[in-house]
Order: structure tokens, then C-alpha cells, then sequence
């Protein structure tokens, strides 16, 4: 047993940083079929906590404008902030980032934000993230690696099909449990995760992470409850619409 | 600040083509139409309505407490019109029906130094408010949404209601209105988030004007 590398404070401060609205220049952009990853300088950038999300604001030649919260994909360290955006259909930023943004772009960006939805690296902890919600995981993991407290992060990854998973690859290779739904991986017949496929990877953690869809998130708490996990334990990040 | 190359604006082309509705959202917001995004920090609790309670504590003459059936034995009233999230969403013309606040202080009756108010829901989630916002028929105790009970992913079977109020405010799962001298952070108000929180202000985070 090796002792554990210095990690950052027991607790974010009582009141994380929110930093003011700034400017973004697209340094580096690469798309996907429906996914945009977007790597961002971003002037007198305050850094983030793996889990945090920045707001993004478009603004028209008429000072029309348009903004929407996209979770951070880097590791704090990274000189610039990674986003993984996916085009949604009709989406006006989204859209936007996807076909028409490129490299040399300047966008408005606000953050980091939120000071829950965040993981430090103190306390073992089971990550379930299903499609665009494994962004946050990604930034958790790569912090996790670099500080070499991987061992405390056990990542669950959920998509239709590999290729539709952001960071598929990475996730595998970080040691991550993905699962696809629609499509077999390797031996596994397609389907969401099992209660059993995760119970070992349940085991000790003191915390929990669900970030997905709302019907994805409310599917991973069910999962998380059924082994065992305590639901006052489960911090929770989810999108979308129950479309009433 | 920077006009982005190549951006136009593609919903307020729709919008503009419905009078009125450009007006009613306040600024940084977009129309979602018929969708109801649902965001929840906290595991979604399962709320037994026979052992729910809503209570009104602190600064008060006489504290509160109604179960479901008190409650329900209450005035009835209602909202109509429009919500707006901090994350940029507002949705038109939606019906919440429940009981307004005002009963509820009423029978409390709030001591003169009752300044804010904490809510607080069954989950431990807390939020913050001058009490004044939730006077004067601007703020509900509510259990149906468009004539059916409210659902459990948008705070069913009961929550609070301030329309005016970005709604983070609006706790989902409440169980009680703790009535302070002074203001404290609730939930996302620690976690870097606006103690107020008016949209037409754009007051989204702690530090907003």
C-alpha cells in the first residue's frame, strides 16, 4: 500500500468560484456525426472542479443572444477547456457549434458553475453517466489519473452504440464499465447495465454520481438503490424533457 | 462583447411570428414550447402522501403543520402563466393548482422581524427567499399541473410555486417554510447561485447585479 498523493482540500470552498462572463477563442474543433468537441482559450479563465459546467453565449449581429450550459470534458489542468456538445435536433447553439463554429471563432463563455455536481478525489465514488452525461465523468477521470487516485472512481458509461458514446475509447481505456444498448459489445448481449454487472463496483464508495437524461438518470438511481447505494449519497445532473 | 461570426438566431425567427411572446421572456432565455425540462440535484425521493407534512416554523405567532388532507381542506387557488429556469429555458402558459402562500402565513402569522424565508423539501434541499416574494399571491403550495398531479420528476406530489422567481426557488418535495430575521443560503445559493434570483434581472449567479 502506497500512501495516497496530496489531493486538493476535504471540500470545495463554501462558495465555489463563478467567474464572470469572458471571451473564448475556438483553438481547436473536431466533429463527429452528431457530436462537436470544441477546445477553448478562454481569457482570465478561473479554474473549474471536474464536474462543473460553463455557460456558452452566442450573439447576433443585432445583439440578439442565445446561451446554454455545456459540462466541462478537461482536467483543470489542461490549458484549455475541452466541451463535448451534441447537436440537438433544431438546437440554436448546438446547432450552431456543430456546422458552423471553427477554429478562430470568439465565443462568450461564463463559469465554471455549479459546486455540487463536482468531485475532488477524497471519497470513493461510482459515476453513471448515459450518452452526453458521461462528459463530466471524462473530466473526473482524467483528473483522477493525473493525480493518481483512479482507484477511487468507478466510472459506469452508457450508450446506444460504441460509436455514439462520447469518449468511448477513453472511457475503455481509463477502466471504465461501458455498456451499449442497442448494439452487442464483445460477449455482452445489447442491454443497460445490470444490478449485478455493478454491485463490485459499488462496493466502499461513500458517493455517487448520475448524469444523464431524465429518463436515463431516473433509470441509474433505480440501479444505484437496488445495490445498495444510499440514495442521500447520489448527487444528480440531468437534461432534457419529460416533453408534457 | 463579440458578435459570433456566422450566428443569426434561429428560435426568435418562430417567436416573432407569435405577438407577444417575444416580450414575455425575460433576457437569455429561449421558448421550449410543449416541452418540461425536469433538473434535480438529489437522488428523486418517493413522497408517501399519507406521512407528507408541510409546516411553517420559525418567526411565527403560532406554527403550522397540515398533512395532505389539511392541506387539500384548504382555499383552493391556482397560476397561470409562465416559468423560467437559470439554465435558459421558460415555458408559456402553464397551470399549477394548489394553495397560495398567503393562507399558509396567514394562519402562521409572521412576526414583524420575519424577513426571509427558508423552504425546505424532504430531500434536505433548501432555498432562500425574501419573504415578501412569496406574499401577495405570488407564491403557491401546489400538487397539479395542468389538471393532473403533479409528477415526480417536476417536484410531485407537492411543491412550492414563485413563477416571478427563477425556479430553483420553486423547491420541489416541500415539506416546510422556516420564517428567519435574516438570510441564509439555501441549496444551489451556496453553490454559487443568486440569493434572489429574478429573471427579468438576469440574477443567475452569486456576484449577478
Amino acid at each position: 500500500m502506497t500512501t495516497p498523493p496530496a489531493i486538493p482540500p476535504a471540500t470545495p470552498p463554501a462558495t465555489p468560484p463563478v467567474g464572470a462572463w469572458t471571451t473564448a477563442t475556438i483553438a481547436e474543433i473536431e466533429r463527429e456525426d452528431r457530436l462537436v468537441r470544441l477546445r477553448l482559450d478562454v481569457e482570465d479563465r478561473i479554474d473549474h472542479l471536474p464536474g462543473q459546467h460553463y455557460v456558452v453565449r452566442l450573439r447576433a449581429p443585432d445583439d440578439y443572444t442565445a446561451q446554454r450550459s455545456y459540462s466541462v470534458a478537461s482536467d483543470p489542468a489542461d490549458p484549455l477547456l475541452e466541451l463535448m456538445v451534441e447537436a440537438l435536433p433544431d438546437g440554436e447553439v448546438s446547432g450552431h457549434l456543430h456546422d458552423e463554429a471553427r477554429v478562430g471563432d470568439v465565443l462568450e463563455v461564463r463559469g465554471p458553475i455549479g459546486g455540487w455536481f463536482t468531485w475532488t478525489g477524497e471519497e470513493p465514488a461510482i459515476a453513471v453517466g448515459g450518452g452526453t452525461g458521461v462528459v463530466p465523468l471524462v473530466a473526473m477521470l482524467r483528473y483522477a489519473a493525473r493525480l493518481g487516485v483512479a482507484d477511487r472512481l468507478r466510472v459506469v458509461a452508457v450508450g446506444k452504440t460504441l460509436v455514439d458514446l462520447p469518449y468511448a475509447e477513453e472511457l475503455l481505456a481509463g477502466g471504465a464499465f461501458v455498456a451499449t444498448t442497442r448494439e452487442n459489445l464483445g460477449s455482452r448481449v445489447a442491454a443497460p447495465p445490470y444490478p449485478e454487472e455493478l454491485r463490485d463496483l459499488a462496493e466502499g464508495v461513500e458517493r455517487a454520481y448520475v448524469c444523464g437524461s431524465v429518463g436515463f438518470a431516473s433509470y441509474a438511481q433505480r440501479l444505484l438503490g437496488e445495490i445498495g447505494v444510499r440514495a442521500d449519497t447520489v448527487r444528480v445532473e440531468q437534461f432534457g424533457s419529460t416533453g408534457t | 462583447m463579440p458578435v459570433t461570426r456566422g450566428f443569426t438566431g434561429r428560435r426568435r425567427a418562430t417567436d416573432s411570428t407569435t405577438p407577444g411572446r417575444a416580450d414575455r421572456l425575460p433576457p437569455g432565455q429561449y421558448d421550449t414550447g410543449s416541452e418540461f425540462p425536469s433538473l434535480t440535484a438529489e437522488a428523486t425521493p418517493l413522497v408517501d402522501v399519507d406521512s407528507w407534512s408541510l409546516s411553517i416554523d420559525g418567526l411565527v405567532e403560532t406554527p403550522q403543520r397540515w398533512s395532505w388532507r389539511e392541506i387539500h381542506a384548504l382555499p383552493g387557488d391556482s397560476y397561470h402563466g409562465d416559468i423560467h429556469c437559470v439554465t435558459t429555458w421558460s415555458k408559456f402558459d402553464t397551470t399549477f393548482a394548489g394553495v397560495s402562500v398567503d393562507t399558509l402565513l396567514d394562519a402562521a402569522g409572521p412576526l414583524p422581524e420575519a424577513a426571509y424565508v427558508m423552504a425546505h423539501a424532504t430531500t434536505g434541499y433548501t432555498t432562500n427567499l425574501p419573504i415578501e416574494d412569496l406574499r401577495g399571491g405570488r407564491a403557491w403550495v401546489v400538487w397539479e399541473y395542468d389538471g393532473k398531479p403533479l409528477a415526480v420528476e417536476h417536484g410531485g406530489p407537492v411543491r412550492l410555486l414563485v413563477p416571478h422567481l427563477y425556479f430553483w426557488k420553486s423547491a420541489k418535495w416541500i415539506t416546510r417554510l422556516e420564517l428567519m430575521a435574516r438570510d441564509r443560503p439555501g441549496f444551489w445559493e451556496q453553490n454559487g447561485y443568486h440569493d434572489r434570483g429574478d429573471p427579468w434581472l438576469e440574477q443567475r449567479y452569486q456576484g449577478d447585479p
